[in-house]
């Protein structure tokens, strides 16, 4: 799809290079003069976002290891120290505990944009296959990061987190320890979890390379999920989209500015400013907020190997998508049914999150009392010759002691399963059963129908 | 709808760590704080106030082993002068060795770290009756609702609710998780300290100030990091809109 555009060199130098090493070519028809559908809206610019981020924390978690300590007895004070005596090691430290964060936001809207727009279609299965490979990268590269300060939170989630590889049959226990190092979380846990920090994000920026040639084969899927005709549907990559996702990165910027320079603890959670200790369980073990729906639904499970399986079931489905999806239509701009379907799902995503956040048993509604237990308990109550004003004040107690209540978990449950129809049965059935609107013929026939303005033109349900 | 989502988004996001507050306490009143909001600052005389309380109150069970006495002079903090902070420094004897490499003491110099007033863990526990005072130096960031929660911790002492079993040793305060803590009030009375500066040593006044001196061991770069986010917000901000126009000026004529 790259279009009819060639690359010439024009002077000896680069003609010369061109044909031992054209770096300058690839350059050129890869990123300057990159045939971009010219209907993009703001969605997609969360792609110049992420890999801004990615340099972000790579950058900035370079300079923290150079005066950063992987020791049980030591990691935190040297966390500490980096914020009190390194020069501006407290926005390095910040920019990074928050890059983080932004990073999964960023993350969660860029892949629900490709859900949206159906950009996970033939023919970007694989370039929707290697988003799935990078968002798992980045969980776990999260994770890791996450238990270095050797904080009360960074002990205890490695520990939960860890324990999930306990629930696999036979082997569970020697994964554990294999992973540990140790019989327990400790000193080796903390040096292997820090070697694989420093390692992972250039895996990522790997996997993101070929993200982005998967991207550029088939090129940009656009909101209206039609393909691109030919020049007229199309502007060059720079200097139209190189300004325009220029514009959302300051925009973004000023989000993750506010954060690190004046609330930068507010994202994390306190516990982990107080230094680990293996014989203190904290009161609520919470892992950091973006993975609050996947805790939600491992906990909705009473069996652990169920809820383990279940949890990674929720991100391995996202492999499945391109052949889940039965509808030949992309974009959700014309697909009024998998549109609504579309936001329920994300608000059970969002639903799960605050699950996530509460303790298991918080109550969302009072169903009165448990009749049988305070029958028992009055039954209990007359065997021992309780009567008249007695016994209807042990019927009162028992009543305001025994109650039923819709709980967090039981709202995470309808969750997770409303999660798991959304892909297995929502939609591939809505494919099947909907009717979309008719498609414009091309990008360009859809953008002059609305007036060929300078205002960005979309169709209805498009913009979001 | 669509706006909705988001809205909803961009809140539950904000909210999620709100929505883990600490069980059964009760939730701290907000203060006035003076380095409040983008360009709130410290008070550096309340800083040194609250260094004084930390010292003649606090510091008798509670070390700061993050702090160093040279912290006392450094700029966004208490802004002892050079002098002031030789002093404060001298006044504690830590382990040294002598010409003979045996073990000593000598006065201590302003690269020192604070001295804490337990030798170790046992020792703090067998002189508190078993609990552990926690080291203050991240003590605001460590704790739900930061400077209130300390605040309120601090003022909240009360006479033990009728019907509550009180363990042997622990104090009523409804701002602790669980209603009992170890600490009997350490903040009992007026004028524990006499401030240089001649303001009323009150109840209120004390707690107030340790909680400025704690707030700032905890986040000694809390001025630096507000003046520069200042700086680099406005900068962006004229940046976006530049690639704004930028953005318009260049699209103009193409229709899209």
């Amino acid at each position: 799809m790259a279009g009819d555009y060639k690359y010439k060199p024009t002077n000896g130098f680069t003609r010369w290079l061109d044909s031992r090493l054209p770096i300058w070519r690839m350059v050129d028809e890869q990123v300057l003069n990159f045939p971009t559908p010219k209907n993009l809206n703001y969605w997609y610019t969360f792609g110049g976002i992420l890999t801004l981020m990615l340099g972000v924390q790579i950058i900035t978690g370079i300079v923290l290891a150079m005066h950063y300590t992987p020791h049980e007895k030591l990691a935190f004070d040297s966390v500490e120290r980096i914020m009190r005596d390194v020069n501006y090691g407290w926005m390095m430290r910040y920019l990074h505990s928050n890059g983080a964060s932004m990073f999964f936001i960023a993350v969660y809207i860029h892949m629900f944009r490709g859900l949206y727009y159906g950009s996970y279609k033939a023919p970007r299965e694989v370039l929707w296959i290697l988003g799935v490979i990078i968002y798992l990268l980045m969980m776990a590269t999260a994770f890791l990061g996450y238990t270095l300060p050797w904080g009360q939170m960074s002990f205890w989630g490695a520990t939960v987190i860890t324990n999930f590889f306990s629930a696999i049959p036979f082997v569970g226990e020697a994964i554990t320890q294999w992973l540990w190092g140790s019989f327990a979380v400790d000193n080796s846990t903390l040096q292997r979890f820090f070697s694989l920090h420093y390692l992972l994000p250039f895996v990522i920026a790997g996997v993101v390379i070929l993200h982005i040639w998967a991207l550029h084969v088939p090129g940009n899927n656009n909101p209206l999920g039609i393909d691109v005709r030919g020049p007229q549907d199309t502007v060059a990559f720079h200097p139209y989209y190189t300004v325009k996702d220029g514009f959302a990165i300051a925009v973004f910027l000023l989000l993750f500015f506010y954060f690190v320079f004046f609330n930068p603890n507010y994202l994390g959670h306190t516990d982990n400013y107080i230094p680990a200790n293996p014989l203190v369980t904290p009161a609520h073990i919470v892992p950091e907020w973006y993975f609050l729906p996947f805790y939600a639904i491992l906990r909705s499970v009473p069996d652990k190997l169920m809820g383990v399986i279940l949890m990674f079931g929720s991100i391995f489905v996202l492999f499945f998508l391109p052949w889940l999806d039965t509808s030949r239509v992309r974009s959700a701009a014309f697909r009024p049914i998998y549109r609504q379907a579309f936001w329920i799902f994300v608000v059970v995503c969002l639903g799960l999150g605050w699950v996530g956040a509460q303790t298991t048993d918080y109550k969302i509604f009072d169903l009165g009392p448990k009749t049988d237990v305070v029958e028992q308990i009055v039954e209990k109550a007359k065997a021992d010759n309780v009567t008249g004003q007695a016994l209807e004040a042990v019927r009162t107690q028992a009543e305001e002691q025994n109650r039923r209540a819709f709980d967090a978990t039981d709202l995470g449950r309808i969750l997770t399963i409303l999660y798991f129809a959304f892909f297995l049965i929502a939609i591939p059935l809505i494919g099947v059963v909907e009717t979309p609107k008719a498609l414009p013929r091309s990008i360009s026939e859809a953008v002059l129908a609305h007036g060929g303005s300078s205002q960005p033109a979309r169709p209805q349900g498009a913009h979001a | 709808m669509r706006l909705l989502a988001l809205a909803t988004l961009s809140l539950s996001l904000l909210a999620a760590p709100l929505a883990v507050a600490a069980g059964d306490a009760k939730h701290p009143e907000h203060q006035h704080w003076h380095w409040d909001g983008v360009f709130g600052q410290f008070d550096r005389g309340q800083l040194q106030r609250g260094f004084l309380v930390y010292k003649t109150v606090c510091a008798a069970c509670h070390g700061m082993n993050l702090l160093s006495y040279r912290n006392l002079g450094d700029e966004g903090g208490p802004e002892f002068p050079e002098d002031a902070v030789k002093a404060i420094a001298a006044g504690y004897q830590v382990p040294s060795l002598d010409e003979d490499g045996q073990p000593a003491e000598r006065p201590a110099t302003p690269a020192d770290r604070f001295k804490g007033p337990h030798p170790n863990e046992i020792a703090a526990r067998a002189a508190n009756n078993g609990a552990l005072p926690p080291d203050l130096s991240v003590i605001v960031k460590a704790r739900h609702g930061g400077a209130d929660y300390i605040y309120a911790l601090l003022t909240g002492y009360k006479d033990a609710p009728a019907d509550m079993t009180m363990g042997a040793g622990m104090h009523y305060n409804p701002y602790f998780a669980g209603g009992q803590i170890a600490m009997a009030a350490p903040i009992a009375s007026d004028d524990l300290v006499e401030y240089a500066d001649g303001t009323k040593a009150t109840k209120d006044q004390m707690a107030r100030d340790v909680t400025a001196f704690l707030t700032w061991a905890s986040e000694p770069r809390l001025e630096e990091r507000k003046k520069l986010g200042v700086k680099v917000m406005a900068f962006t901000f004229v940046f976006a809109l530049v690639l704004f126009m930028a953005y318009r000026r260049l699209w103009r004529d193409v229709p899209h």
